[in-house]
């Protein structure tokens, strides 16, 4: 399945391992096996889980330090969600690699960038229907929004600085 | 559509135009917005007939929200639904006669077909 | 007023430019229909029976007189000459193109208004006391709070896509004229022991299939923390709210299933985890916003104006406008004047586009350039000098603007219904209508007093039946409309539900159901006991006594 970041299409280095047991360096497993992968992880493999949206942060925090990506499955892309799971897991610390898995839409990419996702995977026909161009658009519409801790550009800030600026 | 959701014969065959919003009827060639041009399916087969076109306009990002309705013809041979919604989405507002279609009104821009 | 800034201005550009990308996408069918409904609902753009309806927020019922003539261009030059004043405080046109609708949005932009989130499962145009800054019961003006979250809420990168709408609602008042309680979350300004002021914060409430009344998480949250606040409701509700039903997902019901002492366990959880600070927004930034409600520079006036106190004397149809449209205004000399849109026998809340322009001019002549829309359907002239009032009224009169209606049983709030709405089961404005005509007598309404009607075209209560003192909601009855009565609810503080009467009557049956309901009250009032306290001590029986005598009276 198709994957981009903010920089466009990108190459996906991790493998689908549902149980764990895949051969390969960088594997995302199952939520249902994380605690035997990360425990039978004696040869240093780069672990990361695939979580459905009704996983509770509580029972992710004891992993995470360990975990290097977490997928989220957007059933729908109108199921959001994914978007306050992926928040609550930036504001616990969580530095890894965030991916959005689902049919997104372009529209979304902003948000989900906003929310601190790093990267969309996408259904084969969705991508299609929706280049890899129409989503580098959409995530510049809007250039600044007005909610503190979601991005970098937020307008409370530049009124601040035009303030102090004695505009 | 399924033919178990089909309303009884006979019906035509209405929707929205997608850019423009207006009520249209489909006559067998093509999208009209006005009632009396509408195809009249009178049996099974020409009632699959009208479904298949539905299908194909929608795919055709022409119109929405494209469905059968059940109607009576009256005295000149001319469909009228028999529900009340469908009779005013075919009129206009029931409460202002001076707009809509009853009123010889119609928001289709003709380039848009 | 607020005004956009630099920034605010970018943003509902950007927003225009947005939209139409997006129409453009859905046209070559980069975006199929499914993808694109929920993205033209967040744009305020709807498909009713007849055409696109765009519905245009006025963001706590506040206009400008260049905003209510903009509109007024709008109505003339891609409408019918009208548009429609919702329950919600925004202006529906009922016929624009969806191909003209970002160059609409572009005429917006022009006077500082958008249609950003007034439709689609996102945070909603927020509302207030439509008195705003001039009750004198207020604590403080709601109108910036409604703004900071207006802007908060504006394209929340996390809260575009929660299970269902989500509608707040603001009021600064001991007396609750924004029905807070039927809100997603209702905020009322106030201030604790300590005399600092801040929010009780409710949350729950809702009309709709299940109605219900908002529960109170939060008897007093600092007012320095509503954002971050917010943020902790909204999270636990876009995470825990239900998404298997769409009839079951407003957060109301997912307070009602966990109760409200879990709801507020969670949020209050999530809340302790956050760092409120950098959540909330600084306090330069209140004080900006406030600072854009400043009160305007009103005159220092005697309390009574000998002027307006005459022309009352002298013209006895100005005397009654003034006693029943008129609201007491804090600063002396000066009057709230309620401008009716229930002129007998036409559709609630319809205004035309060259009444826009009477009101725009009145505003800017006689109320420092403001008007208020009302959840009543209505609009307000904040602040009038009683001295100018009589010239107010003759304009009014001139513009068949003046109906002295407001809070009587004529002064009906009726959804679209089936006249417009593709989801309504029967039509409500011909009901307002025949119920107007019924009751046109104005000695007659002003005998029976305040008494609200409210009418919705099916079950989604646009109209708000069940807060109605009297509520009817259309239904379809084998293939035919049929109206239910719903008696005793409450759209105040003490906000209740209304019970239904009995079985659903014929479209013409409902004047005479409700003329009898009426006669019961009339005699059973104690002195001058309102309508609804009379329900409140009669009880249902003798009025349900009186719709039996409906269904059986002889055709
Ligand atoms: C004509 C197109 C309209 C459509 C398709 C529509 C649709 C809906 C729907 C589906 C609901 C129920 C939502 C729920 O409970 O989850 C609802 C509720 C509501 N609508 Fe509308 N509506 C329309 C027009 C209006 C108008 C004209 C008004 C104001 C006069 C209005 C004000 C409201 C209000 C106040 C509610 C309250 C229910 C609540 O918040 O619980 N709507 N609408
Ligand atoms: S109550 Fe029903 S009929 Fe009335 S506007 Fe809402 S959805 Fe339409």
């Amino acid at each position: 399945m198709p994957l981009l970041d903010r920089n466009g299409a990108k190459d996906n280095a991790w493998v689908i391992s549902e149980d764990g047991t895949a051969d390969a360096e960088q594997i995302i497993v199952a939520y249902a096996h994380v605690k035997e992968a990360l425990a039978g992880n004696g040869r240093g493999r780069r672990i990361g889980v695939a979580i459905s949206n009704t996983v509770k942060l509580a029972e992710l925090l004891p992993h995470l330090a360990e975990i290097e990506l977490v997928s989220i499955t957007f059933p729908a892309y109108g199921d959001g969600r994914g978007f306050s799971i992926a928040k609550q897991l930036r504001n616990a610390g969580f530095k890894g690699t965030l991916r959005a898995s689902g049919p997104l839409i372009a529209d979304q990419f902003a948000y989900a960038l906003a929310c601190g996702f790093d990267e969309i995977e996408l259904p084969d026909a969705h991508a299609e229907r929706q280049p890899v161009e129409q989503w580098l658009k959409a995530v510049n519409a809007i250039t600044q929004t007005y909610q503190h801790g979601f991005g970098v550009q937020n307008i409370l800030d530049a009124r601040r600085a035009a303030r102090a600026n004695g505009k | 559509m399924t033919a178990a959701k089909r309303p009884p014969l006979p019906v035509i065959l209405l929707a929205n135009d997608l850019l423009d919003g207006e009520v249209v009827f489909w006559t067998g060639r093509g999208w009209s917005d006005r009632p009396a041009e509408a195809l009249i399916a009178k049996d099974e087969a020409a009632a699959f007939e009208l479904e298949r076109a539905a299908a194909h306009a929608l795919a055709q990002n022409k119109v929405v929200d494209a469905y059968l309705v059940d109607v009576a013809l009256d005295a000149e041979g001319h469909a009228v639904p028999r529900h009340y919604r469908e009779k005013i989405k075919t009129e206009g507002p029931s409460v202002r006669r001076d707009l809509g279609k009853q009123a010889g009104q119609s928001n289709l821009v003709p380039t848009g077909h | 007023m607020y005004r956009y800034d630099e920034f605010d201005a970018r943003f509902v550009r950007e927003r225009v430019a947005q939209f139409r990308d997006q129409v453009a996408r859905r046209l070559d069918g980069s975006l199929t229909e499914d993808e694109f409904k929920p993205l033209r609902l967040k744009n305020g753009v709807y498909l009713q029976l007849h055409a696109y309806m765009l519905r245009v927020a006025i963001p706590y019922g506040t206009l400008s007189a260049r905003q209510l003539r903009q509109l007024a261009l709008i109505g003339e030059k891609y409408d019918r000459g009208y548009g429609h004043f919702t329950t919600r405080t925004n202006m529906q046109f009922n016929w624009p193109r969806l191909r003209d609708v970002p160059e609409i949005l572009d005429l917006l932009a022009d006077v500082e208004m958008h249609c950003i989130q007034t439709s689609g499962n996102c945070i909603r145009n927020v509302t207030a006391d439509h008195f705003a800054g001039v009750a004198a019961d207020e604590v403080e003006d709601p109108r910036p709070t409604a703004e900071l979250i207006r802007q908060w809420s504006s394209l929340h990168p996390e809260f575009d896509y929660l299970p269902r709408k989500f509608k707040i609602a603001v009021t600064g008042s001991a007396h609750d004229r924004a029905v807070i309680k039927a809100h997603d979350i209702g905020l009322r300004i106030l201030r604790n022991a300590k005399g600092e002021i801040g929010y009780e914060v409710m949350v729950g409430g809702g009309l709709g299939r299940t109605p219900m009344i908002a529960k109170t998480i939060r008897a007093f949250l600092p007012k320095h923390e509503l954002l971050a606040y917010l943020e902790a409701v909204l999270r636990v509700y876009n995470l825990e709210g239900r998404r298997d039903n769409k009839y079951k997902a407003r957060v109301k019901i997912l307070v009602h299933e966990i109760g409200a002492e879990k709801f507020t366990e969670l949020v209050e959880a999530e809340y302790a985890g956050l760092d409120g600070p950098s959540i909330d927004a600084d306090p330069q930034e209140v004080a900006r916003i406030a600072a854009y409600f400043a009160a305007p520079a009103y005159e220092k006036l005697a309390p009574r104006s000998s002027a307006y106190e005459t022309a009352k004397a002298e013209n006895r149809a100005f005397a009654t406008w003034a006693s029943v449209n008129l609201f007491p205004h804090k600063v002396p000399g000066y009057a709230a004047a309620t401008i009716s849109l229930k002129n007998i026998g036409e559709a609630p809340g319809d205004v035309t586009s060259a009444q826009m322009r009477v009101l725009a001019d009145l505003a800017e002549k006689y109320s420092f350039d403001e008007l208020r829309i009302t959840h009543a359907q209505n609009v307000v002239l904040p602040h009038v000098k009683q001295d100018d009032l009589f010239a107010v009224w003759q304009a009014l009169v001139a513009a068949d603007l003046a109906s002295a209606n407001a809070g009587l049983i004529t002064d009906i709030i009726a959804c679209p219904g089936l006249d417009y709405c593709s989801l309504a089961t029967a039509r409500s404005i011909p009901i307002a209508q025949a119920l107007a005509q019924r009751f046109a007598n104005q000695q007659r309404q002003i005998d029976i007093g305040e008494l609200n009607i409210k009418i919705s075209g099916c079950i989604n209560a646009c109209g708000h039946h069940h807060v109605g003192h009297i509520g009817i909601l259309g239904l379809e009855k084998s293939g035919k409309e049929s109206y239910q009565i719903t008696l005793g609810g409450d759209a105040t503080l003490n906000a209740a539900i209304g019970e239904n009467l009995g079985p659903g009557l014929a479209a013409q049956d409902v004047p005479d159901a409700i003329e009898r309901i009426v006669d019961v009250y009339l005699k059973h009032r104690k002195a001058d006991e309102p309508f609804i306290d009379a329900v409140r001590r009669l009880g249902l029986e003798p009025f349900k006594i009186a719709l039996q005598e409906t269904l059986h009276a002889p055709a």
